[in-house]
């Protein structure tokens, strides 16, 4: 019978094709669960997991604690700011201390490349990657790939075109990986100075005109602005970012044809989608928040099955 | 590994048609009631059992639904092999009817004490019973008796029950197999 192949979620790159099948078959399961009257099962009964999100979060980490309530798993969170990480304690030593309280599964999030490899390296635990730096986020991959093959029935053979900033972007990566995997062709496009320059190194082509783009695709995935993460002047001003890469009505209603949009939220209305895009019935960016807790659901239930007593 | 056949086609068959008969002197016309056929081969025992109700016996109006108990067992992460789920197919509220849980053979009883979880997340139903094809009598790990029986066989931990349906082996039979 099918087991995951890995032990621990750190990135896409693990991952083999049929552990992704076997995500979505679990995935399948979980979805009609979550859609009755009772949204639970108790198969995580006696399994604990703790939330580290050294960096912030809102629907990840919703979603990830939804989806380990309705497995009935005790949950506990930590968001650094609130912690002990500030007096100078090393991840570590964190960690370490939260596993004395016998914790099973850690989901973590953090601000460095890499966080959750060297930590399943030396800590004895699960480790499921929320979001590594600008490398990995492998669960956001799996459930915006999952929604495009609820949306139109599977992945391979499809085109999909990542647009925005790629260079600080982990769900670009973790997207590239996964598509590719399921046999989709894919495609980036954004400004120049925000696309890694050996990009195409891993398979995918550069465009820099979207409307070019978006004729070639059958999915549009649009990536957030990440003010946060540039520490100089990628563009010259958000107005013209909108203007060239920003996804509205005119450009969608100027194809030969009706593609999907996605976004992985937080969405900045008006900046790389407008609001009509976003809420029209093009895009499914609500599926994707309901398939979250879906996949998350069960990629923890396939990782907590390998723990034995 | 020898084989002995326990019920052949032919018994299976009165069987069947004893136990729809039964079903209908407490049901009526099943207008409060829900048959659960347990996922993955108490469904192909429900099939035949609705079949029978509804061709022979002229049943209209049956509500039959599928239901996987993967994630309400007891024994996750204590086998051996990985669990694999099956879809559950529930479309209807169970609440305030009378539910008939169906399964092809009881034996310890903990599949049936995990379909009695599951149940409460479609409603509070207002009874439960059980109807087994095979009833393996002092096998119990748990208080758990069924309402409606085809068969009883008293058979020890080392032998297997092994029923066979046409729709997966061509033949309808109940075979006792030694491990």
């Amino acid at each position: 019978m099918d087991q995951l192949s890995v032990e621990h979620l750190l990135g896409i790159k693990y991952l083999k094709p049929n552990d992704i099948d076997l995500i979505f078959k679990t995935a399948d399961h979980f979805k009609e669960v979550i859609n009755r009257p009772i949204k639970k099962v108790p198969s995580l009964r006696d399994i604990t997991i703790a939330n580290l999100f050294f960096e912030n979060s809102t629907r990840t980490k919703l979603s990830f604690e939804l989806a380990e309530k309705r497995l009935s798993a005790d949950v506990i969170n930590f968001s650094a700011s609130q912690s002990s990480v500030k007096k100078g304690e090393t991840l570590i030593d964190t960690v370490n201390n939260i596993l004395s309280m016998k914790v099973d599964i850690i989901v973590m999030r953090h601000a460095n490349v890499g966080a959750g490899v060297f930590l399943s390296k030396h800590v004895n635990a699960k480790i499921i990657n929320a979001g590594d730096g600008t490398h990995e986020h492998p669960t956001q991959a799996l459930l915006d790939s999952y929604s495009i093959r609820e949306k139109l029935g599977s992945v391979k053979g499809k085109k999909i075109v990542i647009v925005g900033d790629i260079l600080h972007s982990r769900v670009a990566l973790s997207n590239i990986f996964s598509l590719q995997m399921q046999g989709a062709e894919v495609k980036v496009c954004g400004p120049t100075t925000l696309i890694p320059k050996y990009i195409t190194s891993l398979g995918v082509t550069v465009e820099t005109n979207l409307k070019k783009a978006l004729n070639w695709c059958d999915v549009a995935n649009v990536l957030r602005v990440q003010h946060e993460r540039m520490d100089i002047n990628y563009f010259p001003s958000t107005r013209e970012y909108s203007q060239l890469f920003g996804i509205n009505k005119e450009i969608l209603e100027s194809l030969n044809k009706k593609i999907v949009i996605m976004h992985p939220g937080p969405i900045n209305r008006g900046v790389e989608i407008t609001s009509d895009v976003a809420d029209s019935n093009q895009s499914i960016i609500l599926h994707q928040v309901e398939n979250g807790v879906a996949v998350r659901m069960a990629v923890i239930y396939l990782l907590a099955e390998q723990i034995k007593r | 590994m020898s084989k002995k056949l326990l019920l052949n086609s032919k018994d299976i068959q009165i069987i069947l048609h004893r136990l729809a008969c039964q079903l209908i002197e407490n049901h009526n016309d099943f207008s409060e009631t829900v048959l659960i056929g347990l996922q993955p081969r108490g469904v192909f025992f429900a099939n035949r059992i609705v079949e029978i109700l509804q061709n022979e016996y002229a049943i209209k109006n049956l509500q039959l639904g599928l239901l996987d108990i993967t994630f309400y067992r007891d024994d996750f992460r204590r086998r051996s092999e990985p669990l694999a789920a099956t879809s559950t197919k529930i479309n209807f509220l169970i609440e305030d009817k009378k539910v008939v849980i169906i399964d092809d053979v009881l034996y310890s009883g903990r599949s049936v004490r995990a379909a009695l979880t599951a149940i409460q997340s479609f409603g509070r139903p207002k009874q439960i019973e059980l109807l087994v094809l095979i009833d393996r009598r002092f096998s119990r790990h748990l208080p758990i008796q069924p309402d409606y029986r085809g068969r009883q066989v008293d058979a020890i931990n080392k032998e297997k029950v092994l029923v066979t349906w046409k729709e997966t082996h061509e033949i309808d039979a109940v075979y006792l197999q030694q491990k």
